[in-house]
């Protein structure tokens, strides 16, 4: 599987001359199979450059939404495919206890704060509570976990031909332990992390406003990488930059996080980037 | 093709992982179940209330764990471990509240309220329980 980062920023997108670099773009990752299968992960503002790249005549593409947070659907309204009469767009998100999808959803597509409806996109779409048992979707096996974040949110876990990849892009597991890293089976989406070739994880904060922002949602650059230790990820692409957070901050994040880490290959998420995956 | 679901991969439910940390922070003694009724969580105030360490026992399953403190009716009868306040709870589903007397493993008889509740998540799905422990009132 190919995986291409089109947006690694967080909470706000963040534009400008600071930023430029990994880009200012929120959430949105494309996952292509070896059978052409398209799979987006999250709809952030990332997500109208992928969906203007996706060809025409692609029929199908499955958007896996991990929580409904702004910065995570931002983009819906400017994604290429929807307004495309002949595809079919499938969406995956988690329900809450009360509102499925589509509820929960239209608070956004709808007036006032969006003039386009879902029930006004070209498309055919279809949607879907994210999969709590693995599912196939095209060539991947897909499976969703609730992991710790503000409401109702999910990582994924995306398989396919021996190789594999986890999602969590917005993750606190520390807010779950007194002591972190704890016990494996008492880690918040370390079933879906375990061993992966490649983990794309929360590494939105230094430690000092980590210590700041508990219960916030997200994680430090230094949890994510005891994370990626925990579940012995081959591969560890920090994720949802902090808006306030530069270029160079980014590269000295960066640099610090692999000289605690050398056991395990630490990138910086960054627009652009690619990753192919294939069995190990 | 990588399986999921494989048994050395299993993480708990992220509810019942949130109860266990919210148990260890609180000063009424707590303990927490799973959807089998397997304690899998003792707090430091239950412990003490208890006589044992969570850490030394590990995890219990359900007919151990009813039978271990030597549960007695309100008539001084040993109780059926069925009737246990948080196996009530997670078989009907409903809060259960209530009166329960208990030897310690120090050996000290101990007269105790219980709160037990289920814990259902977000499909409806029964995850465990966790019952609170209250000494009753002079009343």
């Amino acid at each position: 599987m190919i995986v291409k980062l089109w947006g690694t920023r967080g909470s706000l997108a963040s534009s400008g001359p600071d930023t430029v670099g990994y880009g200012g773009n929120t959430a949105s990752v494309e996952v292509t199979g070896a059978d052409g299968t398209i799979l987006v992960l999250d709809a952030g503002t990332g997500i109208r450059r992928l969906g203007a790249a996706i060809d025409p005549a692609v029929e199908r593409v499955d958007v896996l939404l991990t929580h409904l947070h702004m910065d995570h659907i931002q983009g819906l309204g400017f994604f290429a495919p929807f307004f495309r009469p002949a595809g079919e767009i499938h969406l995956w998100g988690p329900a809450s206890a009360t509102m499925d999808l589509r509820s929960r959803l239209t608070r956004y597509l709808s007036p006032p704060l969006f003039p386009v409806q879902i029930r006004d996109l070209e498309a055919r779409v279809v949607l879907h509570d994210a999969p709590d048992q693995p599912t196939d979707i095209g060539g991947f096996e897909v499976v969703a976990r609730h992991v710790i974040h503000p409401g109702p949110t999910v990582g994924y876990r995306i398989s396919a031909d021996g190789a594999s990849l986890a999602y969590l892009p917005d993750h606190e597991p520390a807010l779950a332990t007194t002591h972190f890293p704890a016990e494996s089976d008492w880690t918040s989406g370390f079933e879906l992390a375990s061993g992966v070739d490649l983990l794309i994880h929360d590494g939105q904060y230094t430690d000092d406003e980590r210590r700041a922002r508990v219960g916030w949602g997200h994680s430090s650059v230094t949890e994510a990488i005891a994370f990626a230790e925990l579940a012995r990820a081959q591969r560890l692409v920090l994720f949802h930059h902090d808006p306030s957070h530069t270029d160079a901050m980014l590269d000295e994040l960066t640099a610090g996080a692999r000289e605690t880490a050398a056991s395990i290959d630490i990138a910086c998420g960054r627009e652009g980037d690619r990753y192919e995956l294939a069995a190990s | 093709m990588f399986r999921f679901g494989v048994a050395t991969m299993a993480s708990r439910p992220i509810e019942l992982i949130l109860v266990r940390q919210l148990a260890a922070g609180l000063a009424v003694p707590t303990f927490v179940v799973d959807a089998e009724g397997v304690l899998v969580f003792v707090n430091e105030a239950a412990e003490s209330l208890l006589g044992l360490r969570f850490d030394e026992v590990g995890e219990v399953p359900f007919a151990e764990w009813t039978t271990a403190f030597a549960p007695r009716t309100k008539g001084g009868h040993r109780a059926n471990p069925a009737t246990h306040p948080l196996a009530l709870a997670i078989r009907e589903r409903q809060p259960v509240h209530g009166p329960l007397r208990i030897l310690g493993r120090d050996g000290i008889p101990r007269r105790l309220v219980v709160t037990a509740l289920p814990l259902e998540g977000p499909r409806g799905q029964l995850l465990g329980g966790l019952a609170m422990f209250w000494q009753p009132s002079a009343q």
